[in-house]
Order: structure tokens, then C-alpha cells, then sequence
């Protein structure tokens, strides 16, 4: 590993200065459970680490008007986090889902975004809940979908300065409800395959699908909408054959590559399958039949 | 870059001089001789490294020295108190839970932590608490045994 500056700010102001003026490559450092792994393996190589820990609103975790989950907060403080496992269950069934407990009490949901692995759990269900990001940098703050923070794998548009600061969700709608399934091979501590998340809105009566979001991970270079599923199932009753429906047009949004962990064939067909399950429970959760 | 650290480990305070790049698990061992949590992989998969960092179950090597200032730290070494072995470690004697004994430091870290935090594990919650630690040699039934040995004992006792 390459020599590096570390700081351990107590303020944003300071960790934005930090990085803004770093001469060399500057990563925020949270958990580390993806950065310090990277940096043993020289795949990244910053000059200057500025620990983000010590940051009030990168600590932040509350429920009022949604919920504000600071960017260092953990997997295990947001899993646990009671409002949480009420309105939004399928980000706390992804951050449980996230490594060891070892890796949930370090690794930290800013992480997870701004390490922009295609395969990261955590992002599909925050996309699908509708998450809002927001950056500070040297210009002040900048708030942003966070489908729209993402380039490619490993890399997303923060600009130097920059540090992601908080993930806001909103309230979840009356009538909704979203899930998040992956496949891996093991029943534990492994890189999805596929990943979806799946949030759905109903009308009042329950019959029809009013609003859906899908969230596509490990099928394309970044974690990507399936947007003609989503508008395929806006305004139809939603049963078995429609589920299923959507879960062919979801995989004409992924664009996967064949690797290790399976060929782009049999991604396109575990994102049809995600699909229609996670539609499914995120149906029953809609519908109050599932908790 | 080096700087000075304080932290406590196992109750009692130390003082010690790290490289930023020195991971946690590097001063535990080389500065404070601390040689119970062991190095495997490096990079957060197989667990042998496992300490409680402020309360909460860690990879050793996946946290910078420096991260750790101030911090209270337990190894394999603080868990017996007076002497008298952790339910959870004389467990792991009288089941044979162990055999190069490499892993064994890490698993005692997470079964304890698992039985602090879910005094009445089913047999699936206890082998989802030791996903994060890799044993190459019991095939992980004496393992799963001892911790729910260790949670009956700690049940009588309490």
C-alpha cells in the first residue's frame, strides 16, 4: 500500500476543504470495508484518506418527513433502526444482506453508494424507495436522484471536493410497498449474480398499480431503472401474468456482461425471475399482507 | 506519516506510534502483543481477525490503526475474566470445536457477540453469526455446536 495523509475531520466544512485542495487522489474514508480492501490490492491508491466519521451530518439517522440516513451511518445501525424495518423493509433486508456482521457494523450505506459496484445491495431498494442524495463540495450543497449518481463501476459524479453527505427517503405513499431480492449461490457473504428491487404504489382499492419503480444491480454498468417495466405496470391490475410480463421487459434494460459469476444469458434470466418475485412481495407488502 | 494513538485494549490503556497505512490487526499483534485475533485473507472474508471495536464485532484488517484512537478495543485475550475461561471458550474445549485452532480466536468473538446480543440462538441465526468466519478444518457442526452449548450454559447461569 502507498504512503497516504489521513484526516479525521470534526466538520463538513473541513473534510470539503480537505478534499478540494489534496494535490493527489483524495478518498473519504467510512467503513473501509470496500476502500481499505482496494488500497491493500493497490486498486486504489489515494494520496489522502479523510475520514468521514467524525462528521455530525454524516451521522445523522432519523425518521420525520422520510427518513435521513447520513452517509457513514452503518448497515447494522440502519438495519436495526426501528422505523426502518416499519416503512421502508426492503433497505433494511439489503443492508442485512451486505457481508458478515463484521462487514454490517463497519460498512456504511454512503459507502456502498460511492464505491458504485454494480452489484451493491443496498442501492437498488433506495432507488426503488425514490432516494434523494445530497453532495456538499466547495460550491455549497447539491441534492440528486440517486439513480443519477452513477457513471460506471467503481465510478460516479462526484467532482474533487465533493463528499456524499446524506441519503434521503422519502415517506413511503399509502397503498405501497418494495422489496429486494438477489441471487448468489451461497446461502451468505457473496457478490449478487443479479439484484432487484421493486417498490410499487396501488390504488386504494388495491387493484391497480399506480406507481412502480424497478431497480436493476450486477446486469449493467451502474444500477439501472427497467423504466418500459415500470410504465408497462402503471395503470393495470397486477396478478401473475402481468408480474411476469414485467419481468421480460426488465430485462431488456439490463445489459450484462459474462463473467465469473455467471453468463449474461443466465442474468437476463435471473432478472426476470428477481423481478416478478420482487414484484410480488412488494404487492403483498402494498397490500399489508406481508410484513 | 506517522501519529500517535491512544486506545484501550482489553481494559487497559496503550499508547501507540502508527503508520497510517497500519491496519488495527498490525498494532493489536506487532506493537501490543496481542497475537490472538490472526491475519487470513487480508481483505475482510475469512474472520480470523475479529475484535469488538467499541461494542461491535470488526474485521481488524479492514480498520486503519488510526481509525481506532480513543477507541476501546476487546481481543480473544480479554475474554476470560479472573482467570475463568467464557462460557463460550470452554464451550469450544469440550466440544472439540477446533482443531488447527487458527479460526478459533475470531470464532469466539462472534459467538459471543451472537449470544450477548440473542441469549437463545436457532441453529440457523448462530450459523448466519459465523458467516463472516471461514474454518478450514471442523466443517463447522462442532463449531455450531459448542455456541449452542455455551448458550445453555450461559442460560443457567443467568
Amino acid at each position: 500500500m502507498d504512503a497516504f495523509e489521513y484526516a479525521a475531520p470534526q466538520n463538513l466544512q473541513d473534510a470539503v476543504a480537505l478534499l478540494a485542495e489534496a494535490s493527489g487522489e483524495a478518498r473519504p474514508l467510512a467503513g473501509g470495508t470496500d476502500l481499505i480492501a482496494q488500497m491493500k490490492e493497490n486498486r486504489r491508491s489515494p494520496s489522502l484518506v479523510v475520514d468521514v466519521k467524525k462528521i455530525p451530518e454524516l451521522n445523522v439517522l432519523s425518521y420525520a418527513a422520510g427518513l435521513r440516513i447520513g452517509a457513514a451511518v452503518s448497515c447494522t445501525q440502519i438495519a436495526g433502526f426501528a422505523p426502518v424495518r416499519v416503512h421502508y423493509p426492503a433497505l433494511a433486508e439489503a443492508c442485512a444482506l451486505i457481508g458478515s456482521y463484521q462487514i454490517q457494523n463497519r460498512a456504511a450505506l454512503g459507502g456502498n453508494f460511492c464505491n458504485a459496484a454494480p452489484s451493491a445491495d443496498a442501492v437498488p431498494p433506495a432507488i426503488a424507495y425514490g432516494a434523494m442524495l445530497v453532495i456538499a463540495g466547495p460550491n455549497g450543497q447539491r441534492e440528486m436522484p440517486a439513480e443519477d449518481f452513477f457513471v460506471g463501476p467503481g465510478q460516479t459524479v462526484l467532482e474533487k471536493g465533493e463528499v456524499l453527505v446524506e441519503i434521503g427517503l422519502p415517506p413511503p405513499p399509502p397503498h405501497s410497498g418494495a422489496a429486494y431480492l438477489r441471487f448468489i449461490p451461497r446461502e451468505e457473504m457473496d457478490i449478487a449474480v443479479a439484484g432487484v428491487g421493486a417498490f410499487v404504489r396501488l390504488s386504494p382499492d388495491a387493484h391497480t398499480c399506480e406507481q412502480a419503480r424497478i431497480v436493476l444491480a450486477a446486469v449493467a454498468p451502474t444500477p439501472v431503472r427497467a423504466k418500459e417495466a415500470e410504465a408497462f405496470l402503471t395503470g393495470r391490475a397486477l396478478d401473475e401474468t402481468t408480474l411476469a410480463q414485467a419481468g421480460e421487459l426488465a430485462s431488456q434494460a439490463a445489459s450484462p456482461i459474462s463473467d465469473v459469476r455467471g453468463s449474461a444469458a443466465y442474468r437476463l434470466e435471473l432478472v426476470k425471475v428477481l423481478t416478478r418475485r420482487t414484484l410480488g412481495t412488494a404487492l403483498e407488502r402494498a397490500r399489508g399482507e406481508a410484513a | 506519516m506517522k501519529q500517535a494513538i491512544e486506545l484501550n485494549v482489553n481494559g487497559e490503556p496503550h499508547t501507540a506510534l502508527v503508520d497510517s497505512r497500519e491496519t488495527l490487526l498490525d498494532t493489536l499483534r506487532y506493537k501490543l502483543g496481542h497475537m490472538g485475533p490472526k491475519e487470513g485473507c487480508g481483505n475482510g472474508n475469512c474472520g480470523a481477525c475479529t475484535v469488538v471495536l467499541n461494542d461491535a464485532v470488526v474485521n481488524a484488517c479492514l480498520v486503519f490503526a488510526v481509525e481506532a484512537a480513543g477507541a476501546d478495543v476487546t481481543t480473544v485475550e480479554g475474554v476470560a475474566a479472573e482467570g475463568n475461561l467464557h462460557p463460550v471458550q470452554q464451550a469450544f474445549i469440550e466440544h472439540g470445536a477446533l482443531q488447527c485452532g487458527f479460526c478459533t480466536p475470531g470464532f469466539i468473538m462472534s459467538a459471543k457477540a451472537l449470544l450477548e446480543r440473542n441469549p437463545n440462538p436457532s441453529e440457523p441465526e448462530i450459523r448466519l453469526a459465523i458467516s463472516g468466519n471461514l474454518c478450514r478444518c471442523t466443517g463447522y457442526d462442532k463449531i455450531v455446536r459448542a455456541i449452542q452449548a455455551a448458550s445453555q450454559a450461559l442460560s443457567q447461569t443467568a
